[in-house]
Order: C-alpha cells, then sequence, then structure tokens
C-alpha cells in the first residue's frame, strides 16, 4: 500500500528527476547483476579476480590473477554478459516504440514481422549446413532474413501510396504467420535429425558461448538504433496520441515514423542474430517501467533499454544456474519467469494499466 | 472590420479532393489578427477538414495558405505548431499520460529535441490550466476525466503552445452551458488581446454571440460570410443547414438568435414567426 503510494509519487516528478534517479538505480543494477554473474560458473572465481579480470579486459591493469581465470572472464564470461545486456536493451527499446508507434500495448518487437524474418534466416543458414562452413553465416542470415521481413511488411502496408498503421499491424500479422509456417515446412522438410536440434535450439534463443565477435556485431547497429530512439522519443509520445495531434505540434509525422520503425527493426534484427528469439522481454520490460515511470518516452525509452539489459541478465544468471552444470534456454526462461510476473502485475494494477 | 492592413491568415482557392469526392471546394477566407472566426454549417459540411488543412495537419489538393503573408508551406514544422495551435474534435488515446503532461506537450514545439521542460515551461502549462479550470486535476490519467474536462485539458495545451492563431474544431462539443460559456469567454478574451481564433461550433447562438464573424459552409462551400447578423438570416440559414428558422435580436445580449423552426421543406408549417427586429445591437 505504502510502496504503490510511492511509486504513484515518483510518477508525478519531472522527466529529469525520474532520469536522475531511475538512470543510475538501473544502472547501479545491471552492473551489480553483470559482476555477480562473471562470478558464477563451473569454475570458481572471487569478486576480487573478477573485477580484475574484468578490468584488464577493457586494457586497465591491475594486479596480475590466475591465468585460467583471467581466461574464463575474459573469453567466456565477459563477451557472453555483455552479448545478452546489449540484447535485452535491444528488446526494450523496440518493444517501447513497437508500443508507442502501434498505440498497442500488445506490440512487441517482433510485430513488424523482423523476429520471424531472422528465424527463417537462421533456420535456413543451419538447414543448409552453411553455419557448419564459417560461423558468421548465421548472424547474418539472420539479419538478412530480418532486414527483408520488415521490407515485405512495409511493403505490403505501403500498397496504394499512404502507410497507415493498421495495415501495418496486419501486415505484420500475416507475415508473421506465414514466416512460421515456412520454419515449420523447413523443419519438416530436414533430412537428418542433426540440424533439428540446432534450430530448436536456436529457435529457444540463448546466450551459450557468445564471443567478442557476437559483441562487435550486435553492439555497433544496436549503438546507432538506441541513438536514433533516443532522438525521437518525444515525438513518440505526440505520434502515440495519433497523427493530427503530432502533426499539430509540429512533428514530421512520415520522417519520424519511418526513423522509429528502421531503429527498431536495426535493433531486434541485431539482437535476433546474436541470440535467437528471446521472448517475452520486449513485451514485458516497458508494461512494468509504465507503471511506475507513467507513458513519457522520454523517460520510458532509455529506462527500458537498461531494464531489459537487467532482464536477460538476470535471466541468463538464472539460466546458467538453475539446472547446473546443464544450461537452460535463457529465451525459455524469459518467458516461463516473465509470463507469470506480467500476468501477476496486470491483475494487481488492473485500474492502472491504461486503456485503448 | 480588418483592423490591421496584414491579414494575419488568408487563405485562397483552398480544395480538398479525395479519389471519390470533393470534401473542400475552391474556399477564399481572410481573418485579421484579434479576429473571432466561426465556422458553422451542418455535419460534413468540411469544417474539420478546413481546420485540419490550416493547421497543416491535412496536405490541401489546391490553393494557398498565407499566415501574416507569408506561405504556409515555407514554414518547418515546428514553426507551424508554434504559430498555429490545434484543439482536435474528439480527444484521441491518451495513454496514460496525466493530465499535466499533455499540457506540457504544447511546450514541444518550443523547446530543443533533448531538451526536458523548464520550470518556466511547468509555470505557462499551469497556467493555462488555471485559465481552463482544469488545474484541479493535473494529475489525474485523462482516461479518468470526462468529455468535458478531457476537451478544456486540450484547450488548456492549446494556451500553453502559444501560437497567435488558434484553430479549434467543435471547442464547446460535450461541455455543459456553464462550461460552454466559460471557454468561448476565453477565447474571446485571448482574441480581444491580439490572437484570432477560427472555430468549428455547432451551436448557432453561441457563436452569434461570441463570433466577430461567421463562415456559412455546406458541402465544402462558402455560402455566406460576414458579421453574425448578415450571415444568420433566414435564408442563409435555409441554404446552409436546411432548415425554416427565424432570427431576432436577443433582448438581453443584442446578438442575433436563430429560432429554427422545422426543416425547410415542411410545408406543414406556417409563418407563424416571431417577427424580432433583425437588427444587431
Amino acid at each position: 500500500m505504502d510502496g504503490q503510494h510511492t511509486l504513484r509519487s515518483f510518477r508525478r516528478l519531472s522527466v529529469g528527476t525520474r532520469l536522475a534517479v531511475g538512470l543510475p538505480v538501473l544502472s547501479v543494477l545491471v552492473l551489480a547483476t553483470g559482476l555477480v554473474s562473471l562470478r558464477l560458473g563451473p569454475v570458481p572465481i572471487n569478486t576480487l579476480e573478477v573485477v580484475w579480470a574484468a578490468l584488464s579486459t577493457v586494457g586497465l591493469d591491475g594486479p596480475s590473477i590466475d591465468r585460467t581465470a583471467q581466461l574464463v572472464i575474459e573469453q567466456i564470461r565477459l563477451p557472453r554478459i555483455i552479448v545478452g545486456a546489449a540484447v535485452g536493451m535491444a528488446l526494450g527499446l523496440s518493444g517501447t516504440a513497437m508500443q508507442g508507434l502501434f498505440r498497442n500495448p500488445m506490440a512487441d518487437p517482433g510485430i513488424i514481422g523482423v523476429s520471424a524474418g531472422g528465424a527463417v534466416g537462421a533456420v535456413t543458414a543451419i538447414a543448409i549446413g552453411l553455419v557448419d562452413l564459417f560461423w558468421l553465416a548465421l548472424p547474418a542470415f539472420a539479419f538478412i532474413g530480418a532486414a527483408l521481413a520488415l521490407l515485405l511488411v512495409y511493403g505490403i502496408a505501403a500498397v496504394g501510396g499512404r502507410i497507415s498503421m493498421a495495415t501495418l499491424l496486419l501486415a505484420g500479422v500475416a507475415v508473421n504467420a506465414f514466416l512460421g509456417a515456412v520454419i515449420s515446412a523447413i523443419i519438416y522438410l530436414i533430412p537428418s535429425e542433426g540440424p533439428l536440434r540446432e534450430i530448436l535450439y536456436w529457435l529457444a534463443g540463448g546466450l551459450d558461448s557468445r564471443s567478442w565477435d557476437h559483441v562487435r556485431i550486435a553492439l555497433p547497429p544496436i549503438a546507432v538504433g538506441a541513438a536514433t530512439l533516443a532522438l525521437t522519443a518525444r515525438d513518440l509520445n505526440l505520434l502515440a496520441l495519433g497523427d493530427d495531434e503530432a502533426r499539430s505540434l509540429g512533428v514530421r509525422t512520415g520522417a519520424t515514423r519511418t526513423a522509429l520503425l528502421a531503429a527498431s527493426a536495426l535493433v531486434t534484427g541485431s539482437a535476433v542474430a546474436v541470440s535467437g528469439s528471446i521472448a517475452f522481454v520486449g513485451l514485458v520490460t516497458p508494461h512494468v517501467l509504465r507503471l511506475v515511470l507513467g507513458p513519457d518516452h522520454r523517460v520510458l525509452m532509455p529506462m527500458s533499454a537498461l531494464g531489459g539489459a537487467l532482464f536477460v541478465m538476470l535471466a541468463d544468471m538464472a539460466a546458467r544456474t538453475v539446472i547446473q552444470p546443464a544450461e537452460f534456454r535463457v529465451g525459455v526462461l524469459t518467458a516461463f519467469v516473465g509470463a507469470p510476473f506480467f500476468v501477476f502485475l496486470l491483475i494487481k494494477n488492473k485500474r492502472q494499466v491504461y486503456t485503448l | 472590420m480588418t483592423r490591421l492592413p496584414q491579414p494575419e491568415v488568408a487563405v485562397h482557392g483552398l480544395a480538398y479532393a479525395t479519389e471519390t469526392r470533393t470534401l473542400v471546394h475552391d474556399v477564399d477566407l481572410c481573418t485579421a489578427s484579434g479576429e473571432f472566426v466561426g465556422l458553422i454549417g451542418p455535419n460534413g459540411a468540411g469544417k474539420s477538414t478546413l481546420l485540419r488543412m490550416l493547421a497543416r495537419v491535412l496536405p490541401r489538393t489546391a490553393g494557398t495558405i498565407r499566415l501574416r503573408g507569408r506561405d504556409l508551406d515555407t514554414f518547418s514544422a515546428r514553426e507551424v505548431a508554434t504559430n498555429l495551435a490545434l484543439v482536435p474534435q474528439t480527444a484521441p488515446y491518451t495513454q496514460g499520460f496525466h493530465a499535466v503532461e499533455l499540457v506540457l506537450m504544447g511546450r514541444y514545439p518550443h523547446l530543443g529535441r533533448l531538451a526536458a521542460e523548464s520550470a518556466a515551461d511547468i509555470d505557462t502549462a499551469m497556467d493555462a490550466m488555471c485559465l481552463t479550470e482544469t488545474d484541479a486535476f493535473t494529475d489525474r490519467t485523462l482516461e479518468t476525466l470526462s468529455g468535458g474536462e478531457r476537451q478544456r485539458v486540450f484547450l488548456a495545451r492549446a494556451m500553453a503552445q502559444h501560437s497567435r492563431v488558434l484553430l479549434l474544431d467543435e471547442p464547446t462539443a460535450n461541455l455543459d452551458i456553464l462550461h460552454q460559456l466559460k471557454i468561448l469567454s476565453l477565447v474571446r478574451r485571448f482574441v480581444d488581446e491580439g490572437l484570432t481564433a477560427i472555430a468549428a461550433i455547432h451551436d448557432l447562438n453561441m457563436a452569434s454571440r461570441y463570433c466577430d464573424r461567421l463562415v456559412a459552409l455546406s458541402e465544402g462551400r462558402i455560402l455566406a460570410q460576414g458579421e453574425p447578423v448578415a450571415v444568420l438570416t433566414p435564408a442563409i440559414l435555409s441554404a446552409t443547414f436546411g432548415i425554416r428558422a427565424e432570427v431576432y435580436a436577443d433582448p438581453v445580449t443584442g446578438s442575433p438568435v436563430v429560432s429554427p423552426i422545422g426543416p425547410a421543406d415542411d410545408q406543414a408549417h406556417t409563418h407563424e414567426t416571431i417577427q424580432g427586429e433583425e437588427q444587431h445591437g
């Protein structure tokens, strides 16, 4: 009761204050989760060693530590955690953008077909055996698939000139269904069992054996997309109210919407390319944060980036520990934990959740 | 009635057509600054379409719009927003924004892309909310407000926008009589201080009382424009609305009052009229 009241008062603070409090809090949580996560694993490493190893990886030399510990941190755990954070960030950002853009709380990063397109690309690369030839084939195919799916959805919605969000949404639904069928067909038609397991594994979404290569291919596009979304956050407040609203308050709706869609597709495509389909993060993160922070995208956008990162990092931490020494799929865990939590929130805040 | 040589808004040959039909035909309209223009006409006459074109929310298919002599097309999107404020007819989705957050959006066009509202912007918003008597529900989400309350919040936003021209699409729809009077008096006050207002108004008697000039629209064409006493005549009302009406001077305010009698083609009624002196003032 008391906590609820505090949350509602926080919602009333100015944009600057909400960010000034919220960003450091979430950043500290992200860093702390990262540190704890670096400690976890079959090779025991203490916190101090973790810190030194992490610092030396980014070029800051501290006291030298155990060689194995250094390698485990540098080559296995750190890149994996960074990829997880980047993916979560991407999903949080694009989920927020999609919910605002489509004026629909059901919207998630996959709504414009990008995730399904990425999945078809990846599944194809696995099925035809390209992945065994060179590792980059998987993310490259996933990314191309994501881009093609977006163009297809956008192209369908653009038939006849003006793009309406309703047609975009429906085109997304149709393309998602179609691409789902394509994946099923590929799985059905694959002759051998080997790639099948790999495909199912990839479709569940995961962060295992992510390397610095994955960091390098995912981070730049996610950074570009994040910057674009940050610049358009205020316009998104107005676009979420309606096109007339936005235009009468000085937003160039066409250009802004295209920028928002492209940026969301870019970050989602990059995330899918390095982690597969991690479910639920893009849907649930903006919702949870909106309850506390309100709907202003200038606050919601950066906070959802950090919130998404935190969500995926926690899920990854759990995935690595719950059934040790084996590993759970991160994408399965996010939905496993995320869905019930989301339902709990919905019931608890039935009155606060905005109606559309 | 032109008080300044330079018209505030000058519209020439304005038209809007879809593939299948023309919604606004060849509209010429000129307003001086410090003028309150009322658009009257039946549903579908093109009042909203006209207002949306003036706000550059809807791209016109023909014609020119000049704002203080400058072609509206040469304005940047932000310049349009700082010069023209549109109060929409129906409050759209509101996404859980608090009333004060919505009013603060009126300040967006004045802010840098990454700037947050300053204390001065918040003061401006609070002043606008005070004037429209919406300050009692600053921290309520718009979903929890009544239609009329929402309407007033949107008006507050237009005021916080500090534009010289207010475009109002039925600002008094959904409002009770007290708030109709309050809102229109408020717009009148702003106009008397030098702003220009163009408003679609359904209630002819309210339009007559508060507007300097009325523009009668029907099927996308202007049938008449001028002072209320010149526009609110039985002949023009019949042509515009298809009604038979009598007009008399209000004994208290002196403004013309329309007394609708029936549909224009209704021959059953005889000319049982109130033979009011159709003189203004």
